[in-house]
């Protein structure tokens, strides 16, 4: 009975994150039209509802009813599992990750291990779905993308390091909670590079634009997921905005204090405790969306040559360089990177 | 406890139905997916026993890194069956006898180990509370420190050396100087020719 109970208890949270998140998803496409359609002086959806507010919604009606086309000597078993194995980790990584003082699905202690874990598995996603669509440009894509994921991910995991070395911790509340004391102590001013980087590495790992080679419109039609139609797009589509999501609010928790409120330790903090954490966690978050979007408004796409050179002799040498130093720092028990 | 039973079995029976996928199934990149299934399916297994720091290092390394490599290798390559089948029967006795050999040794250090260890492995490193990760970093960096730095030399090694064998065909390397690129300017590349005789 009790396990019962627990058992219970666990779905009921996983559906008080999921249903939002999908919500969520649903709202930063539409957002990201609107976003980039005032960017570029256009509109944006205006036609279902008030100023197209139901457009996601049309997108998804549409989306379930079309046929799914499955080219022919396509490897069919694999043509289809590759959207899952796209989706399902990026739905995973969520059971961690702590939307407020009180609220985490799962606290485990290896939590930032078992992210790194699971966002390295969606590349097969990417591999599967262009080997198995049986199209040369689905495979560019995919070989493409894969190549970036790996380049990029090396980066990523050493800026992680970066912050579990501060942090003294593998666990995400322990790495907001040692963030405490307003926005200057939060870890994106102290380790400042690994900031830059992650996020830019983030953004890579999410194949958004300006390192979108993996879709590249004008050379490869949609790289990847050209062959794919109806529920089996929507998929690799809710991956990918699922994963934008995860990587603002990993950034927020890395390296902007999570569901702390900015003004610890200063004389605005007795106006703004009664904001809870849930608020400030979801603020950051939906900066760096805006972020995404800004980003894919305003550059160009990089060429394939560069973003390699930046991955590997750009990227690995500063986070390498920056970690060795953060050692000595905290041997010599220099703050900030020091907390006990 | 009976969750953990049941997930045990699963992930077992998986294991063990991927891992002769890998084996029998003749397209490569199917029986690279199998192994990763298998690599995937024994992670659980070594969550089961409380070791999650090595379970999610063997998703992280093997099933992230290493299989992406393995499959980006296998699905370039263009093997061929039925030449890669050939002889079979040629080689079976030996494949028998390194079968048995593998399987005898195995078995034979398991059972010794489990007859005469007290199954307490992991509270023996358990030094600083409950946590595996630091109970293994704490060992790894004190007990083991030799043998730690000696794989991490190692490792070492086989990156330049893979670096060293892939550098050597100069003529194939079809690198761009950054710098030049980024020094290109207008003046270097264009010249405005005015051309007299086809004027409009």
């Amino acid at each position: 009975m009790n396990s019962l109970n627990t058992f219970i208890n666990i779905f009921l949270e996983i559906i008080i994150v999921v249903i939002p998140l999908f919500l969520i998803v649903a709202y930063t496409t539409y957002s990201e039209r609107k976003i980039i359609g005032f960017m570029q002086s256009r509109m944006g959806p205006m036609r279902v509802g008030p100023s197209g507010i139901f457009q996601p919604i049309a997108d998804v009606i549409k989306l379930f009813t079309k046929e799914v086309i499955i080219p022919s000597n396509a490897n069919t078993g694999l043509f289809l599992t590759a959207p899952i194995i796209m989706l399902v980790p990026s739905l995973l990584v969520w059971s961690v990750i702590p939307l407020s003082e009180y609220f985490v699905i799962s606290n485990i202690n290896a939590g930032l291990l078992f992210i790194l874990a699971l966002t390295s598995l969606s590349v097969y996603g990417v591999i599967l779905a262009g080997w198995a669509s049986n199209s040369k440009y689905a495979f560019l894509g995919s070989m493409r993308s894969a190549a970036q994921i790996i380049a990029y991910e090396i980066a990523m995991g050493f800026a992680l390091v970066g912050v579990l070395m501060a942090a003294g911790s593998l666990n995400l509340q322990e790495i907001i909670i040692s963030q405490r004391g307003g926005l200057f102590s939060w870890y994106w001013l102290p380790l400042f590079p690994l900031f830059i980087i992650y996020l830019i590495a983030g953004i890579a790992e999410t194949n958004r634009a300006p390192f979108d080679v993996s879709e590249g419109e004008s050379e490869i039609v949609a790289g990847f997921h050209v062959e794919y139609s109806g529920v089996a797009f929507a998929m690799f589509f809710l991956a990918e905005y699922m994963n934008i999501i995860l990587i603002s609010i990993l950034v927020t928790i890395m390296f902007f204090g999570g569901w702390l409120s900015p003004f610890e330790n200063s004389f605005l903090e007795i106006y703004f405790t009664w904001i809870p954490g849930f608020i400030w966690i979801s603020v950051k978050t939906l900066f760096f969306i805006f972020l995404f979007l800004w980003l894919r408004a305003t550059l160009p796409r990089y060429r394939y040559d560069q973003i390699m050179r930046l991955g590997w002799k750009v990227f690995l040498p500063i986070t390498i360089i920056w970690i060795f130093l953060e050692g000595i720092m905290i041997y010599y028990k220099v703050g900030p990177w020091f907390i006990l | 406890m009976n969750i953990e039973i049941a997930v045990f079995f699963i992930f077992a029976f998986f294991l063990i139905i991927s891992s002769i996928g890998v084996i029998t199934i003749n397209n490569p990149v199917k029986s690279a997916i199998n192994l990763v299934f298998a690599f995937f399916s024994s992670a659980v297994l070594w969550l089961l026993l409380n070791a999650e720091f090595l379970s999610i290092i063997l998703i992280l390394v093997y099933v992230g890194a290493v299989m992406v490599l393995f499959l980006f290798v296998v699905m370039m390559l263009d093997i061929n069956i039925s030449q890669a089948k050939e002889g079979f029967v040629k080689y079976f006795p030996i494949g028998l006898i390194v079968f048995i050999s593998i399987a005898g040794l195995l078995s034979f250090f398991f059972y010794n180990q489990f007859e005469n260890s007290n199954n307490n492995i992991i509270t023996e490193i358990n030094i600083l509370g409950e946590d595996n990760t630091k109970n293994l970093g704490y060992v790894l960096y004190t007990e083991y420190i030799l043998a730690f730095e000696i794989a991490a030399m190692l490792l070492l090694l086989g990156i330049i050396s893979a670096i060293t064998l892939t550098q050597q065909k100069n003529s194939e390397n079809k690198y761009q100087n950054p710098s030049h690129q980024v020094n290109a300017n207008k003046k270097e590349r264009l010249s405005v020719i005015k051309d007299e005789e086809n004027k409009l």
